[in-house]
C-alpha cells in the first residue's frame, strides 16, 4: 500500500496535525454554515427595524448602529387585528388536522397491518397510488362540494382537505411501522381474548409512538406552512397567517415593517417544533417523508 | 413517496409478509371495515372522487358541464402562459433535483469527516422547517436590487468598489456645441488639441448643487510654464445666465475629477486629479499637440445593483432559494445512507490499494445509488408541484417565473376557467404518474 488512507492513520496523528490537515475543510464547512444561516438571520434583524431604517439602509447596518433595533414593529403587529386573527386561524386549522390525521391513519394502518381481510393488498396499493396525487386534482371539485354543503370559507374546509391529503402518506408510514411490531405480542393478546380495539389501543398505539410522533410533527409543519389550501378554501375571516402575509406582499419594500415580523412570527412555531423534536423530525424524514 | 423507509431506515422496513397473521375467525372483514371506514370515507370523498371529477371537467364546459370534447385541451395548448409555465417547469426539473442531490452528497461526505457534523446538519436542515412563503420573504430581502438593502448586491458592490466604484460626478455632462464633447465611454474630451504651456477649459454641467463637494472653491486658471499643461474642470453654470465655456466669478471648481492627457497617437502621457479650485497642472510635457480629457471613471455610475428578480434572472434566482431550502433534506438523507454503508467493503477497497477518489467512485457511489435515487425522485416530485415560492417570491416578474401549479390556480380561481384549469391539473397528474407506478412496483417487490 503506497499511501495509507487518511482515515486509517488518523487515530495516530497528533491533534494539531489533524487540525492542520482538516484546516481547509473546517474553514469551508464553517463558511457554508454561516452562508446558510445568513438569510434567516437577515430576516430576523429586519423584523426589528422601522420601515424608515429599512428603506435607507440594509439590515447589517445594526452592527454599527445597534440603536436601530426596536420592538415597535412587533408591538404594531400585535395590535393588528388581521394578523392576530390569522395566527389564531392557523392554530385552529393546524392542531385538529395534525391530531385527526394521526388518529384516522392509525386505525387504517392497524387494519392494513394486522387484520387479515379480503382485498387488503389491492386497497393498500390504492393508498400507495394516492401518495403522489397532486392536490390540484381536487381543488375545483372540492371547492364546489364545500360550497354546496356550506363548508367553504371556514377553517373546517381547510382542516378536512388537509386530513384527506395527509392520509395516504400517514397510512403508509404507520402501516410500515406497525407491521414491524413483533407479532407474538399480538398473538398472545388475541389468545388471551383481547378485542381488536384493546390490542390497537393498548399494544399497537404505545409501541407505535415514535412513528406517530414523527407523523404528527410532519403533518403539523405541513399544515402550518401551507399556503395553497388556505388560499383556495378559506375567506378573510378564516385565512391562516400564510395567506395574511401573502396579501401584504404586493408592496414588498414599503410593507416590510409588517411582512418581516409577520414572516418571522410564522416561522417561530415551526422552528420551536423543529428544535424540540429534531430526533422525530429526522426519523420521520428518513422513514419516507415526501408527499 | 413510497420506498424510503426500507432504503434508509434500519429496522422498520416492511419485512413481515402480509400473510403472516391469521386472526381467529374468518369474518374479519366487517371489523377491518370499521377500522378503515374514516380513512376510506375521506380518501374517497376528498381525493378519489375529485380526481375523477377533475378529469371529467377537463372535457366539459366551465359551468354547464356539457361535454365539449378536446376544446379545453386545445385552448390550453394555445395559451402562452401555460407554454411559459411548462418551459419553466422543465428548467426546474432539469436543474434543481440534480443540484440538490449533488449538494447533499458533497455536504454529507464532507461533514462525515468532522466532529461537529450534527451542528452543521441542523443549521443546513433548519430551512426545511419553515414555509415556502417565509423562504420567499427571506430571499426577496436578500435579492433586493438596491445595494443599500439587498445583501447580495451589497456584497457585489463591495467587490466592485475595490476595483473602482462610482465616479466623483456620475450625472455630469457637457453643453452641446461647446469646446469639449462627451464620448460614449463617458470621457469628456477637448475638441481642439492644444500645445504645452496652454490651459484646457473643460466645463461640466448637470451637476446639482448638493453634488458639488463641500471643499470646492471659486474656479480659477492655474499658472502654466512652457513644459507643462493646465486643465480646469469646473461647474460651467451660474444662476441667472453667464457665458458658457468661460470661467466666471461665482462658478465653482470641481475637485476630485480624474484628468488625462493624450498625445497625437492617442496614448495617455500624463494624468492627475483636480484641486479644490478645479485646476491641475501636469508637468514634463514638451511640444504637442495634446488632447486633454476628463477620464470616463469620473462619470462612472458605479454599481447600481443586479435586479435578480427581473424577468431574465428570476427563475435561476428562485431555484437558488429552493436549493437553500432543500439542501438540508438531501444532506440528512444521504448522510444517513452514508452512515449505513457496510464498513468492511470500504475497508476492503482501501486494503486493495484504492485511493480516496477510487473508493468514492467505484465503491461509495454505487452503494449510495438507491439513496441518491430517492432524494432525486423526491425532488422531481416536489419541483413538479412547486407552487408557494413562485406564487409570492418574484413580485413583478410572476408571469416570467410562472410554473404549472401556479398557472392552474390562476386559471381556475382567478380567471374562473374551470375547464382549462382542470386540463392543467390533469397535466400535473400525468407527469407524476410514472412515479406512482415506480412506487407500486417497489412495494410489490418488497412484499414478496
Amino acid at each position: 500500500m503506497a499511501a495509507a488512507p487518511e482515515d486509517m492513520v488518523q487515530g495516530r496523528k497528533p491533534a494539531w496535525r489533524r487540525a492542520l490537515t482538516h484546516g481547509p475543510l473546517n474553514v469551508f464547512l464553517i463558511l457554508m454554515a454561516l452562508f446558510w444561516m445568513t438569510p434567516t438571520f437577515g430576516l430576523f434583524i429586519t423584523s426589528f427595524r422601522t420601515a424608515g431604517d429599512s428603506a435607507e439602509s440594509g439590515w447589517w447596518t445594526v452592527f454599527s448602529e445597534p440603536r436601530q433595533m426596536t420592538l415597535e414593529p412587533y408591538k404594531d403587529l400585535l395590535n393588528n387585528e388581521g394578523l392576530v386573527t390569522a395566527i389564531v386561524n392557523t392554530v385552529k386549522i393546524t392542531v385538529p388536522s395534525a391530531i385527526l390525521v394521526v388518529l384516522v391513519a392509525a386505525l387504517a394502518a392497524y387494519a392494513f397491518a394486522w387484520i387479515d381481510f379480503k382485498g387488503r393488498e389491492p386497497l393498500f396499493i390504492l393508498v400507495i397510488a394516492l401518495l403522489v396525487v397532486p392536490l390540484q386534482m381536487a381543488l375545483i371539485p372540492i371547492a364546489r362540494l364545500f360550497g354546496t354543503i356550506g363548508l367553504f370559507g371556514t377553517v373546517w374546509a381547510a382542516i378536512v382537505f388537509h386530513i384527506a391529503f395527509g392520509l395516504p402518506f400517514a397510512i403508509f408510514l404507520l402501516r410500515n411501522f406497525f407491521i414491524g411490531i413483533p407479532h407474538e405480542l399480538l398473538e398472545a393478546a388475541r389468545i388471551d381474548g383481547a378485542s381488536e380495539w384493546a390490542i390497537f389501543s393498548k399494544i399497537v398505539l404505545p409501541l407505535g409512538m415514535p412513528a406517530i410522533a414523527s407523523l404528527g410533527i410532519f403533518q403539523f409543519l405541513w399544515t402550518w406552512n401551507d399556503l395553497l389550501v388556505g388560499l383556495v378554501f378559506t375567506d378573510s375571516s378564516s385565512a391562516p397567517i400564510t395567506v395574511f402575509i401573502r396579501d401584504q406582499l404586493r408592496q414588498f419594500g414599503s410593507n416590510l415593517e409588517v411582512i418581516a415580523p409577520a414572516a418571522f412570527l410564522s416561522m417561530i412555531v415551526p422552528l420551536i417544533v423543529f428544535f424540540a423534536f429534531q430526533r422525530y423530525f429526522v426519523q420521520g424524514l428518513l422513514a419516507g417523508s415526501i408527499k | 413517496m413510497a420506498s424510503t423507509a426500507a432504503d434508509v431506515r434500519p429496522g422498520v422496513g416492511p419485512r413481515a409478509k402480509m400473510e403472516i397473521q391469521r386472526p381467529p375467525g374468518a369474518a374479519k372483514r366487517w371489523l377491518a371495515l370499521l377500522f378503515l371506514l374514516p380513512a376510506l370515507f375521506l380518501l374517497g370523498a376528498i381525493v378519489v372522487y375529485p380526481t375523477i371529477d377533475t378529469i371529467a371537467q377537463s372535457f366539459q364546459h366551465d359551468t354547464s358541464r356539457a361535454w365539449v370534447g378536446l376544446a379545453n385541451y386545445e385552448r390550453a395548448a394555445q395559451a402562452d402562459t401555460i407554454i411559459t409555465a411548462l418551459k419553466n417547469n422543465a428548467v426546474w426539473v432539469l436543474s434543481a433535483p440534480a443540484i440538490i442531490t449533488s449538494l447533499g452528497l458533497m455536504f454529507a461526505i464532507l461533514t462525515e469527516r468532522v466532529k461537529y457534523s450534527t451542528a452543521i446538519k441542523i443549521i443546513v436542515f433548519m430551512p426545511m422547517a419553515i414555509s415556502f412563503l417565509a423562504t420567499g420573504v427571506i430571499w426577496r430581502l436578500m435579492y433586493e436590487p438596491s445595494p443599500s438593502q439587498g445583501l447580495i448586491n451589497a456584497a457585489i458592490a463591495k467587490v466592485v468598489d475595490v476595483t473602482g466604484g462610482a465616479g466623483a460626478y456620475p450625472t455630469a455632462t457637457v453643453l452641446p456645441d461647446g469646446a469639449a464633447t462627451q464620448e460614449p465611454s463617458g470621457a469628456v474630451t477637448l475638441n481642439e488639441p492644444i500645445q504645452a504651456g496652454e490651459t484646457a477649459l473643460l466645463g461640466l454641467t448637470a451637476i446639482g448643487e448638493t453634488d458639488v463637494p463641500e471643499d470646492a472653491v471659486q474656479a480659477s486658471q492655474p499658472e502654466v510654464s512652457g513644459n507643462s499643461l493646465g486643465i480646469v474642470v469646473w461647474r460651467d453654470f451660474k444662476p441667472g445666465g453667464g457665458e458658457p465655456g468661460v470661467v466666471e466669478e461665482g462658478e465653482l471648481g470641481l475637485p476630485g475629477a480624474q484628468v488625462e492627457v493624450l498625445d497625437s497617437s492617442g496614448a495617455v502621457v500624463a494624468s492627475g486629479t483636480t484641486e479644490a479650485d478645479g485646476s491641475v497642472v501636469l508637468d514634463d510635457l514638451e511640444g504637442g499637440p495634446f488632447t486633454p480629457r476628463v477620464a470616463a471613471a469620473t462619470f462612472s455610475q458605479g454599481f447600481t445593483g443586479i435586479r435578480w428578480l427581473a424577468a431574465d434572472l428570476v427563475t435561476p434566482a428562485i431555484i437558488a432559494a429552493f436549493c437553500w431550502m432543500w439542501g438540508g433534506f438531501a444532506l440528512v438523507v444521504i448522510g444517513a445512507g452514508l452512515a449505513a454503508l457496510p464498513r468492511d467493503v470500504l475497508e476492503a477497497a482501501r486494503v486493495d490499494g484504492a485511493n480516496e477518489w477510487q473508493t468514492f467512485r467505484y465503491v461509495t457511489l454505487p452503494l449510495l445509488g438507491p439513496v441518491l435515487g430517492v432524494v432525486f425522485v423526491t425532488m422531481v416530485i416536489n419541483v413538479l408541484k412547486i407552487f408557494d415560492i413562485i406564487f409570492m417570491a418574484p413580485g413583478a416578474s410572476q408571469d416570467e417565473a410562472n410554473v404549472i401549479a401556479v398557472e392552474m390556480v390562476r386559471t381556475a380561481f382567478t380567471s374562473r376557467q374551470y375547464g382549462v384549469g382542470s386540463v392543467i391539473a390533469v397535466l400535473i397528474f400525468a407527469l407524476v404518474i410514472p412515479i406512482m407506478f415506480l412506487n407500486i412496483r417497489r412495494f410489490r417487490r418488497q412484499e414478496t
